[in-house]
């Protein structure tokens, strides 16, 4: 397995990485922290602390609502003053606590250190992941411990460490696997020890030399191979990566243990080996804060729940007026127009873009060129899909496969036409989805059920 | 995570920091960055492409050639806002789309061509090629080709008066007969008894002028190293697809060279049949138009194989001695099909379950 392989499309969209050089910051206390409940893929967190309580950093909050959750950690020592709905970075409003710091930042009793891990019981590292709240810090933030638990059947045979970053602008995971390269190792074989796993694979792009000379240093004498890959937008997307790396195709509509591969992110194998080996759980993520309008872009270790506005004073604020304020990177971000929203688990930047840099054009007619086509990486047809959803022909864009589509948004990047094609996509997707939980309602229980 | 090191908020750092102003932050679905790429630009590389072999045509065939060009893109240009103007909607003459098949029509004409039938074709080419449908993007045909054949069939004496290059730069040059009518009548001749007739084809044309496009032809397509010097520029920008021009020049040479290899007597060499007439220009800028060619290369390639075996056809058994302008436009009516036929499965499906599209 010696050879790197291409996934099919994508763009190489300008890198910016402005904040490369600068090494990770820790940030200071604020006042007051916001830290909603649901900050990952599954039922929202329920609170165990009240209005009033005191709490303490690290204490839990919220414990999981389900099988698919994770639990809440207060990020500081203070006081709950609150728990209401505050906007967040989607623009829906979701319960939150806030909490006023006590300026102490006093620790709550830390969960016993694994520092035994390799003889460990797997399943009590399990449930300590899942007691410390970890969840793919990456982007979509699906609990970290239901990811390693496969439902018995799967064989899991290839685990990837992600270090690929592929969004232009961030460099948060970049730094992470620069200065905490040992411990993000030791994550990642704590993960792979639960899994029973070992081939462990490291994808990083070629763009970060420095990270990959570190970490195949680090990597010489455990079973960890390091693939340096070319340089392409969305390589981090966990299909693409593993048929990068693997050559394996996940089937549409399925998942990464279908091909025997689980796919977890360095910031989160960072998370794991916190709350595994330290007893620390996840309440502080690394954030890259950058774009040329602010005076001193950078990355920090930023507690959950700190709002934009204080990490946009952490980097000296601003030099220019931004046009956009972006949470994420700029080809899968989510543009926001208030600073109170909360540093969450998945925020893996802040970016602003001065009125330069942006671009807005009036959307023309389709001219078929078909660029939209080759540079598809889940090779679908967007042009034609997005004619189709613009007379609202959401049937028939289903037989196009437009569920398959990653939101990646490399063919709204390309279309010469400026036409808004990942966001019909998502149009036709939120539709298909809508109809379909529609349709298990009307139908009637005992049909449900067969 | 290192809460340790965490330090005490100061306060005491009162320098003044800007924030922000939030009140005129545009909010709007992601990605937040495009590619330096729109129509305009794409046409814009196109019309550079165009300019060698524009150069050759005026080189070989005098002023009135650029006058032909001048008139057939002006007018295109000025139908096309009276169109926009007609049908109420935002003129998208920015896009320069209009040049671009002003310019084709152009070369595809002789340039003994009266300038009002030039302004007649670039009526119907914009008009019924391009505007009726809804403007750029919705037309099915090659708005060019519509005018040119348009034009074919309404003045057919005009299109196939042919002035010979170097001729006097006047619109009453010397006109002769294409490589293309000269074999025409040359396996006319070796079809009623003359043995022998197609061998003395490289006396009457020889490769050399062939290749440098000193022969009569439309302004444009005679001179080789022009048009592939503006295609490869074109492949190269990533503007075309080089499956369209490779698999259509190597059909129709396959295709004749199978004909000349059952029986060189009656049909000539391939060489000969991809390096005259329309083909490199068909093959370079027509067939390579986005808005009526398929959108995956696969169909692409479809495409191509298609117009060659048309364009093989026609010239070989055809009354017609040049078959380009119609096998791209019968093709271009195959391309919604082509389309929906190529429509690939998605990164993942299943090899063995059948395809699941339905139209």
């Amino acid at each position: 397995m010696n050879k790197s392989y291409q996934f099919y499309g994508g763009v190489h969209p300008a890198q910016q990485k402005l904040a490369r050089k600068s090494a990770i910051a820790v940030a200071p206390l604020f006042p007051f922290y916001t830290v909603p409940l649901s900050m990952h893929i599954g039922a929202p967190a329920k609170p165990i602390v009240k209005i009033g309580d005191k709490v303490l950093r690290g204490q839990m909050i919220a414990e999981a609502g389900g099988f698919v959750s994770a639990p809440v950690h207060s990020p500081t020592s203070g006081t709950i003053k609150d728990i209401k709905p505050c906007l967040g970075v989607t623009g829906v409003k979701t319960p939150c606590f806030i909490i006023e710091s006590d300026g102490e930042d006093k620790e709550y009793e830390r969960m016993k250190p694994f520092s035994d891990w390799q003889e460990a019981d797997p399943k009590k590292i399990l449930s300590r992941i899942a007691e410390a709240g970890v969840v793919g810090m990456g982007g979509a933030a699906f609990p970290t411990a239901v990811k390693l638990s496969p439902p018995p059947g799967k064989k899991i045979d290839t685990l990837i460490l992600n270090g690929i970053e592929c969004e232009p602008c961030l460099t948060d995971d970049h730094r992470l696997m620069l200065e905490k390269a040992k411990e993000i190792l030791i994550g990642i074989q704590i993960s792979a020890r639960i899994l029973g796993v070992k081939t462990i694979i490291l994808g990083i792009e070629k763009n970060k030399p420095d990270a990959v000379e570190v970490m195949t240093e680090q990597a010489k004498d455990l079973p960890i191979t390091v693939f340096p890959l070319n340089v392409r937008y969305p390589q981090g997307a966990e299909k693409q990566l593993i048929f990068a790396l693997t050559k394996r195709k996940v089937p549409t509509g399925g998942l990464p243990m279908d091909v025997g591969c689980v796919v977890q992110n360095v910031a989160s194998a960072f998370a794991v080996y916190n709350a595994v080996y330290k007893g620390i759980p996840l309440y502080e993520r690394v954030t890259t804060i950058t774009g040329t309008p602010l005076v001193s872009p950078g990355n920090w270790h930023l507690r959950i729940g700190t709002s934009f506005a204080d990490a946009i004073r952490l980097a000296g604020g601003v030099k220019e007026d931004p046009a956009k304020i972006i949470s994420g990177g700029p080809m899968m971000g989510f543009s926001v127009y208030s600073l109170e929203i909360p540093i969450t688990k998945n925020s893996s930047g802040i970016l602003l873009m001065s009125p330069s840099e942006i671009t807005q054009f009036q959307s023309k007619s389709c001219i078929h060129c078909g660029r939209c086509n080759d540079v598809c990486p889940m090779q679908l047809m967007p042009g034609i899909l997005s004619t189709q959803i613009e007379n609202e022909c959401f049937d028939l864009s289903e037989n196009w496969n437009v569920l398959n589509c990653l939101d990646c948004g490399c063919c709204s990047y390309i279309c010469p036409a400026g036409r808004p094609l990942v966001q019909h996509m998502r149009r036709a997707k939120a539709e298909i989805m809508a109809k379909r939980k529609e349709a298990k309602k009307d139908t009637p229980k005992g049909k449900a059920s067969k | 995570m290192t809460p340790e090191k965490t330090q005490k908020n100061s306060n005491s750092e009162e320098r003044t920091i800007r924030m922000p102003d939030t009140s005129h932050l545009i909010v709007s679905s992601s990605p937040h960055f495009h590619a330096e790429t729109d129509i305009r630009r794409i046409m814009l590389t196109v019309i550079i492409a165009l300019l060698p072999a524009c150069a050759a045509g005026v080189y070989y065939f005098g002023w009135r050639a650029l006058w032909v060009l001048l008139v057939c893109s002006a007018s295109c240009i000025s139908f096309e806002a009276i169109f926009s103007c007609f049908m109420k909607r935002p003129s998208e003459l920015d896009d320069a789309s209009a040049l671009v098949t002003g310019l084709l029509l152009g070369m595809n004409l002789p340039s003994s061509t009266p300038l009002g039938v030039c302004i007649f074709g670039s009526l119907v080419a914009i008009g019924i090629g391009k505007m009726i449908y809804g403007g750029i993007g919705s037309n099915p045909f090659n708005p060019a080709l519509v005018g040119r054949v348009a034009m074919l069939i309404a003045f057919p004496k005009v299109m196939t008066t042919w002035p010979i290059p170097h001729g006097a730069a006047t619109s009453s040059a010397i006109t002769g007969a294409t490589p293309l009518m000269v074999l025409g009548s040359l396996q006319h001749a070796a079809q009623s008894g003359q043995a022998g007739a197609l061998q003395t084809l490289g006396e009457h044309v020889s490769y050399m002028n062939l290749y440098l496009g000193n022969i009569g032809g439309s302004l444009g397509e005679t001179c080789i190293p022009a048009l592939l010097i503006g295609g490869i520029f074109l492949i190269y920008m990533n503007i075309i697809r080089w499956q369209i021009p490779v698999f259509y020049i190597l059909t129709v040479f396959c295709i004749t060279g199978l004909a000349y290899m059952i029986s060189p007597a009656y049909f000539a060499a391939p060489t000969f049949h991809i390096m005259s007439g329309g083909l490199m220009l068909g093959a370079f800028f027509m067939a390579t138009d986005m808005v009526t060619t398929p959108v995956s290369r696969t169909g692409a390639i479809i495409f191509a194989v298609g117009c060659g075996v048309i364009t093989g056809s026609i010239r070989l058994w055809g009354s017609y001695p040049e078959g380009v302008s119609f096998s791209i436009l019968i093709m271009n009516a195959f391309t919604p099909l082509i389309d929906r036929y190529t429509a690939g499965e998605p990164f993942g499906a299943p090899k063995d379950k059948k395809r699941g599209l339905q139209f």
